[in-house]
């Protein structure tokens, strides 16, 4: 968030809210410990509003659900900054310390009437009113996103368009008021904050635009760091179509199976010069490798640290040996130096933390004595003296414009719908997602039994199975502009007519990437998910 | 919250009786028509939780209608009220007038506690038994007391219907049960109970029951019940509004003040000042405020508040609009016992008058104070009396009991600080607002003041309520009811109820005050004295009371739930001549189960369920096997 990616509030903010909007995400499935946070805060009085196509398990939950057509988001956001500007609603105090750019901002949202709104969202224009209003008016409110968000193709932009809302009501910077990107995993946010990122060296540091920093590392390393941006996942695949990119190492991941477009993800692949993969598993992108690296389960079988969602930095520690060949991650890569030349000899997940801490200013304070005595540490913590950061940026709040740093900027942000259109020929929109007993493409949860575990369908609301006479269970053919793939069909009250649903759990059984678009976010480099254009149809009836 | 429904769908009756309790769903998400709107907004969440209080009556309404609540009916209401069907059925299987299994249309609940158990009760039960014979066994079946007990037998009917709901049968004989089985007309006898005392000139003295009958005319012969009409000019004519108005003009502090001077205490059992509950929960600082008169009358032997709210119904509704006013509420319920369908109607009749009357509703008879009271009806529990697992049981959960503290005055019904008080206690409280809080606490003793009410039953020559001031004795009492019937033997009383204690023939000089019960070691309790003559079979007695209280334990702590069926085995045990060990070692068994559910249970039903037992036993009146 402004510079540094992370959420912007503490878990316990989350309990003590009085307002908690989840937008495209569904936590009470796919962040089930977050959600217990949630629940908390409901359970104190807090109300839950929820803006999610499908009216999943979270919306259920919720005082008020908005079933938004997939994609129009930024629609929604613009029309709720509309409406709290002509109310009077915005936090001119806020506006005026903390941000930049809000009468350009201001002009842009003007053409967001509740009817347009209504009309490209779905939403009926007194329910966005009445949204628009309750967010503004809150003492507290928590904004909250998952993927239903950054799974687009204008990503970006729609992040920006939720964080324009904070900026617009003042509900950034304060206890109990944040802007807050759900990680799906335990680390994800760690994964971020050590420079996983092809544009930021670890703690967030500009590789391009940061000397200071960059001649840090370069004096640490005793290497040149180049200062260019690298490639994120979707310009690696570009670039391997192109023929520049002709080796790649992958570390737990297991792009095969999680690219959109999969027919491409795969050729690109398997016709790479060296294809390097080091992972738990032997997982389809293991099977196109030429080498494979057995590796270790992170706070299982190896030391380290994690950070969650709420910038939590937390010790995990080794509780058993990995078993047969598999190493230690850290060894790999310091093997991997050392046969390339450079011997950085014996690494330890300590060492390499005292390494980052010297680096990396948000880091600094954290020793490892510090997060094994207080249980964790939130960045910012720059100092051994420093509590660490409960929320983030009271900075915009401060009195002296000296003690404000770099003000945030309000963004414009075009609306533009979908790329994968709908149209007689694909009329349904596809949406997808996960569940709450598996994990991505099965890897990590398809090994084990799970009472709740169906397999995979593909979800369709009770009209469209009736128009399609269809029953529930019946395999059909799902057709999208790039492939078709069979499913057994599950009737949900939660989707309404034209909308359906499928997870990518079950990579053996469907394989539902092949109908996904990869029309991808230029400035974040993710893959609209979110929203293909396909066409249903009955096995006996289906063009061949 | 998420739900899992089962896919089982409501029949038109039973939505619709669902949907008179509920309103029409306002979605399809609620179970309505599915629209375009639904595709794009639901609504939920704390609004629709808030309404878990209406599963109980809507449950209610299912049982009315269908006889049973169905899978169908069950899912209907979670889906209305967002409750997850397995919670749901934990309170409707909780409860015995809710079934959640097939029942007839027709079920005969005949009483064979222990005041019925000495009037014919159980071989009224097997006689009807017999009639409806093994085919239609599940239409009649045996029930705890019915609180009817001046008329034994008694006997309550519950119809499952359009126009659904319970009968009161008492005295109850074949014949008047019959057409119940085999169809046909049926007549039913009328009247609230026998009040000796006013029937025959004894009324000097009389505080509470002296307004019995004041508003109430008997509007036409009708066998399907008494059909009453309720009068409000006839109610102030005769005294009625009087206190309310006085409340009004000396303002809630001074209220309190009286009632703290009367040096009332409350008549539910626990003996608890009045006016000082009171002050406890005006000083809370919290909002809002509720005020719960507890109607939930079920100790065994038990009907004088029955009798009240049949016969005075709009003397309670003053007596908690003056409560509420005290107490800073601005929300009064009135939760009546299911098995009083009588009261329930006029409570609810008396109600509505006070409503349009200006009685109640904004701006209470131009005080600026507004209050309103709702009448909340059981379902068969005896412990939902418990004034926690009351407020339980009205916010649509399990009747259990919570743990306290906190006390209700600070977090009672919603979690709000409550005020909750006995029928007989809010009734006083008309009588010290008539008098003055002094001249109240000149009547009785120095440690019980004003009149009690007693609920004479068994063996006396004329059961009844009836009405004395502190300081009389149990031969008194007993004097009053015309002495044991046919001029036989004493054998013991039952005093205070199943949860209070049994009293010798030698002991019946006893005074029925707060403080010699304390100093002697025996209770008020409800104000039940169950004679026993020596033609009674006693061990039946006791037997029949270990019955009750592991029949009625809620089952949440472990001593109230292994130590009542313990005590009813080892009971049976000794009863049989076949004691595990020794018979000394059964009755230590016996004292050391008596002490476990006394020191350790959450609630006062675990804390007396051996009280009687123990009692008897001191008295030998449970022969110990030694003699067999």
């Amino acid at each position: 968030m402004f510079g540094a990616g992370g959420g912007t509030s503490s878990y316990e903010e989350i309990e003590r809210c009085d307002l908690i909007v989840l937008w495209g995400s569904n936590a009470r499935e796919t962040h089930p410990i977050f959600f217990h946070h949630v629940l908390r805060g409901i359970h104190d009085g807090a109300r839950l509003i929820v803006v999610d196509p499908r009216r999943t398990a979270s919306a259920q939950w919720a005082d008020l659900w908005l079933g938004i057509d997939v994609g129009s988001d930024i629609a929604l956001a613009d029309t709720m900054a509309r409406e709290i500007i002509v109310s009077g609603l915005q936090h001119d105090a806020f506006i005026s310390r903390g941000t930049t750019g809000f009468d350009e901002y201001r002009d842009h949202v003007m053409d967001w009437t509740l009817e347009r709104g209504s009309q490209v969202t779905g939403i009926p224009p007194e329910v966005i009113r009445e949204f628009a209003h309750t967010y503004a008016e809150a003492d507290r409110s928590e904004l909250c996103w998952t993927l239903g968000i950054t799974e687009h193709h204008n990503a970006a932009d729609n992040v920006l368009a939720l964080i324009n809302l904070g900026l617009l009501t003042g509900h950034v910077g304060r206890y109990g008021s944040g802007l807050n990107p759900l990680r799906g995993q335990n680390n994800v946010q760690g994964g971020g904050d050590m420079g996983a990122i092809p544009n930021k060296l670890p703690g967030f540091q500009d590789v391009e635009t940061d000397q200071a920093a960059r001649d840090r590392f370069e004096r640490a390393w005793g290497a040149p760091v180049p200062p260019k941006s690298g490639w994120h996942l979707s310009q690696m695949f570009d670039g391997m179509e192109r023929g520049e990119l002709t080796a790649a190492y992958v570390i737990g991941e297991n792009p095969a199976v999680s690219e959109a477009d999969q027919h491409r993800a795969r050729k690109l692949l398997g016709g790479l010069d060296c294809l390097v993969v080091q992972d738990l598993f032997m997982t389809r992108t293991a099977e196109l490798a030429d080498v494979v690296l057995p590796a270790t389960v992170a706070g299982v079988e190896s030391e380290g640290t994690v950070t969650n969602s709420e910038r939590r930095v937390q010790r995990i520690r080794r509780a058993m040996d990995p078993p047969g060949d598999a190493r230690d991650d850290l060894w790999i890569i310091a093997e991997m130096a050392k046969r390339l030349g450079r011997d950085w000899g014996e690494v330890t997940a300590e060492s390499a933390w005292n390494e980052l801490r010297s680096l990396s200013p948000m880091h600094c304070g954290m020793s490892y004595g510090r997060l094994e005595a207080l249980g964790g540490l939130q960045w910012p913590c720059p100092d051994e003296e420093h509590p660490g950061t409960r929320f983030l940026h009271a900075r915009l709040w401060e009195e002296d414009p000296a003690k404000r740093g770099r003000l945030a900027p309000f963004t414009v942000t075009p609306f533009e719908p979908p790329v994968d259109e709908l149209t007689e020929e694909f009329p349904v929109r596809l949406t997808t997602g996960r569940r709450l007993d598996s994990y991505n493409t099965g890897e990590q949860t398809g090994r084990y039994s799970s009472p709740l575990r169906r397999p995979e369908t593909i979800d369709v609301s009770p009209e469209d199975a009736t128009a399609l006479g269809v029953a529930d269970g019946e395999v059909v053919k799902v057709s999208s502009r790039r492939g078709s793939v069979q499913a057994p069909v599950r009737v949900d009250t939660g989707l309404r007519p034209g909308l359906a649903f499928m997870t990518l759990h079950f990579p053996e059984q469907v394989e539902t990437n092949f109908l996904t678009i990869d029309a991808w976010d230029p400035k974040s480099g993710t893959a609209e998910f979110k929203a293909t254009a396909v066409r249903i149809d009955r096995l006996s009836e289906a063009p061949a | 919250m998420d739900l899992r429904l089962i896919a089982a769908e409501p029949t038109e009756d039973e939505r619709e009786a669902v949907d008179a309790v509920l309103g029409a769903p306002e979605s399809g998400w609620e179970g309505g028509e599915r629209t375009r709107l639904d595709g794009h907004v639901a609504r939920g969440g704390r609004a629709q939780r808030e309404r878990r209080h209406l599963l109980l009556p809507a449950l209610q309404a299912l049982q009315r209608r269908a006889g049973w609540i169905t899978d169908g009916g069950m899912g209907y209401v979670c889906r209305r009220l967002s409750i997850p069907p397995a919670d749901a059925y934990g309170v409707a299987s909780f409860y015995a007038l809710l079934s959640t299994e097939p029942r007839p249309r027709i079920v005969l609940h005949v009483c064979d506690d222990v005041a019925c158990r000495v009037g014919g009760g159980p071989e009224l039960l097997d006689r009807m038994r017999a009639a409806a014979g093994p085919d239609r066994a599940g239409h009649v079946v045996p029930s705890p007391c019915l609180g009817l007990c001046d008329r034994a037998p008694a006997a309550m009917v519950q119809l499952a219907s359009k126009r659904g709901g319970h009968l009161q049968v008492a005295p109850a004989d074949e014949g008047l049960l019959r057409p119940f089985i085999d169809g046909g007309s049926w007549a039913l006898p009328h009247g609230s109970g026998r009040l000796p005392q006013l029937d025959d000139g004894r009324r000097d003295g009389l505080r509470l029951l002296r307004g019995i009958g004041r508003s109430t005319e008997q509007e036409a012969e009708d066998p399907q019940g008494p059909r009453e009409r309720l009068s409000l000019e006839r109610y102030r004519a005769r005294g009625g509004s009087a206190a309310l108005e006085r409340a009004i003009e000396l303002g809630p502090e001074r209220v309190i003040a009286e009632v703290k001077t009367s040096k009332l205490l409350g008549r539910g059992g626990a003996a608890f000042p009045t006016g000082v509950k009171w002050e406890a929960v005006a000083g809370q600082a919290a909002r809002p405020h509720y005020f719960v008169c507890n109607a939930d009358e079920s100790e065994p032997g038990t009907f004088k508040d029955r009798v009240l709210m049949e016969e005075d119904p709009l003397a309670i509704v003053e007596a908690i609009t003056v409560a509420g006013f005290a107490t800073g509420a601005q929300r009064g319920y009135v939760y009546v016992r299911g098995e009083y369908p009588v009261a329930t109607r006029r409570l609810e009749n008396a109600i509505a008058e006070a409503r349009g009357a200006g009685l109640l509703g904004e701006d209470v008879l131009g005080s600026g104070f507004s209050f309103d009271i709702e009448v909340r009806v059981g379902a068969g529990a005896y412990i939902a009396g418990e004034e926690t697992a009351l407020f339980n049981s009205i916010e649509g959960y399990r009747p259990e009991p919570r743990n306290k503290p906190p006390f209700p005055v600070e977090r009672g019904l919603f979690g709000k600080p409550t005020g909750i008080n006995n029928v007989e206690t809010l009734l006083n409280v008309l009588e010290v607002l008539r008098i003055g809080g002094e001249e109240f606490a000149g009547i009785g003793t120095e440690g019980s003041t004003g009149t009690r009410l007693f609920c004479l039953s068994g063996c006396v020559e004329e059961p009844g309520l009836y009405e004395v001031e502190f300081g009389a004795t149990l031969r008194d009492l007993l004097e009053l009811a015309g002495g044991i019937r046919g001029g036989r033997g004493l054998r013991a009383v039952l005093l205070g109820g199943a949860a209070g204690t049994f009293v010798g023939p030698d002991d019946l000089d006893i005074r029925l005050t707060f403080e010699d019960a304390r100093a002697g070691g025996y209770t008020l309790g409800s104000g039940v004295v169950c004679a026993f003559d020596d033609t009674i079979d006693m061990a039946d007695i006791v037997l029949r009371i270990a019955a009750f209280f592991r029949d009625e334990s809620c089952g949440q702590c472990v001593p109230c739930r292994v130590g009542t069926v313990r005590q009813e085995e080892a009971l049976h045990r000794l009863h049989a001549g076949r004691a595990f060990g020794s018979v000394d070692q059964e009755t230590a068994l016996l004292g050391d189960i008596a002490a476990g559910m006394r020191d350790a249970s959450i609630c006062g039903l675990g804390q007396t369920a051996a009280s009687a037992v123990m009692s008897a036993l001191k008295l030998g009146l449970f022969p110990t096997g030694a003699a067999r």
